[in-house]
């Protein structure tokens, strides 16, 4: 039988495949919804190092990314908007140049992401053109216009927050919780996910994340 | 001479929103268009979080933490909304299949460059979504609280000196003074607020102005 479900956090962590020191990690969210916040909370307990990230914002608070980030687990964040109100510890780690990070825009950031779990190795994209942040990629031009070429982001782990799960680790999300999440779950060698539910089947006509994309599930609660 | 405000601005913008345009508004002033969509119309709102149908923001209890949009703020959902994953989100944007999108600019040239992403100064660089949209977007609109900068620099210009967000994409300006189209040959101004010179405007502008025949006037309205 298969099952990926895991009885608490501390075990959905243990002897977890491609979790290490230097790993990347794909992480949920938008903001403050669909972060996977107490998964972060479990892998900040294992003292890893020299973790690189790539999640849309730099967290914000005294939770969530924010206490990966304050624990000194992360060299480097890869995100699109690292300023949010209150994103205060990556600001000073920033400011101290304690932190790596690479801007990348958003819409980019997501085919990335994309092109990754579908194995696309690089794609082109307008968005960045003539920019600093197109500065030194290459460049093609197509039917007149100009494109900047992207490699995409496949990573070691994917940490995934989701409404409700099952056994087979098939995922359905909330509104706009679901974000970077289902995209993610596909560019990781090892996605985990935590569900505020687990369910004993989720409707197969509902399932946003096919279980194929996901090692192990952990039920949260709201 | 009365300049427009924020939602005299906003309220002039929508007006020129077909109905069933489906329309991103950038986090700030932009979002004010929504609360000025013409009777009898409708556009569909497209939040780049993986929204669209986005209504107006809710009461305070019933604040859905699962339901924000781009700016992090909480909003609902309209019937015939949709939700729907990030690459999904930037496919509708960089597909072209948004029809506006309307972005405040720290810069606007002559040539429709347009660059509102970067200052200079310690503070981390942010660019979310914006290089997305100005590159994807069939119409790109800028909204400027003020024409012209606090110290008096101006933000319309000959050539960006800030970094660049986009090249040659934006397609129209709504200022606190004047709507202005960007044109192969330029700024060409269409509205301009009553009492307004075309010469004082022309001095509030780092680029040559041409003066659209019938060149409409524009009257602050809102409080």
């Amino acid at each position: 039988m298969i099952d990926k479900r895991f009885a608490s956090l501390a075990d959905a962590v243990a002897d977890c495949p491609d979790l290490r020191d230097g790993a990347t990690l794909l992480i949920g969210g938008f903001g403050d919804a669909g972060v996977p916040e107490r998964l972060i909370d479990a892998i900040r307990d294992l003292g890893l190092r020299d973790l690189t990230v790539v999640s849309n914002n730099a967290g914000s608070g005294d939770y969530g990314l924010a206490t990966l980030l304050e624990a000194g687990c992360v060299g480097k964040m890869v995100c699109s908007f690292p300023r949010s109100a209150g994103s205060i510890v990556f600001e000073d780690l920033y400011a101290a140049g304690k932190i790596d990070l690479e801007i990348v825009p958003q819409g980019t950031l997501a085919e990335r992401i994309r092109a990754g779990g579908a194995g696309i190795p690089a794609f082109y994209t307008p968005t960045g053109y003539g920019t600093p942040l197109g500065a030194g990629k290459e460049t093609r031009e197509f039917d007149g216009r100009h494109y900047v070429m992207e490699r995409a982001i496949r990573a070691d782990i994917a940490l995934i927050h989701a409404s409700a799960g099952d056994r087979w680790g098939n995922l359905t999300y909330a509104k706009t919780a679901r974000n970077f999440n289902p995209i993610m779950a596909m560019a990781a060698s090892t996605t985990l996910a935590e569900v505020r539910q687990l369910v004993d089947m989720v409707d197969p006509e509902a399932v946003v994340t096919p279980g194929i994309f996901v090692k192990r599930i952990v039920e949260v609660g709201p | 001479m009365k300049p427009l405000s924020a939602p005299d601005i906003a309220r002039r913008a929508a007006r020129d929103i077909v109905n069933g345009a489906y329309v991103n508004l950038g986090i700030g002033m932009p979002m004010l268009v929504a609360d000025y969509i013409p009777p009898g119309r409708e556009f569909v709102l497209h939040s780049e979080n993986g929204l669209l149908g986005m209504g107006p923001a809710p009461a305070a209890e019933a604040a859905d933490p699962d339901l924000i949009n781009a700016g992090k703020q909480p909003v609902t959902i309209l019937p015939g909304g949709a939700y729907f994953h990030h690459a999904d989100s930037f496919a509708m944007i960089r597909g072209g299949h948004i029809d506006i999108s309307i972005l405040g600019a720290y810069q606007v040239a002559a040539n429709g460059d347009i660059a509102n992403w970067a200052l200079p100064g310690p503070k981390p660089p942010a660019v979310g979504g914006a290089m997305d949209l100005v590159a994807g977007a069939k119409q790109v609109w800028a909204m400027l609280s003020a024409h012209v900068a606090k110290d008096g620099a101006h933000k319309l210009v000959r050539r960006c000196t800030l970094p660049l967000t986009g090249l040659a994409c934006v397609h129209r300006i709504y200022s606190d003074l004047a709507v202005i189209d960007v044109t192969p040959e330029g700024f060409l101004v269409t509205d301009m607020v009553e009492g307004l010179s075309e010469a004082r405007l022309q001095a509030a502008t780092g680029a040559p102005l041409r003066f659209a025949p019938g060149c409409r006037r524009l009257r602050a309205e809102a409080a």
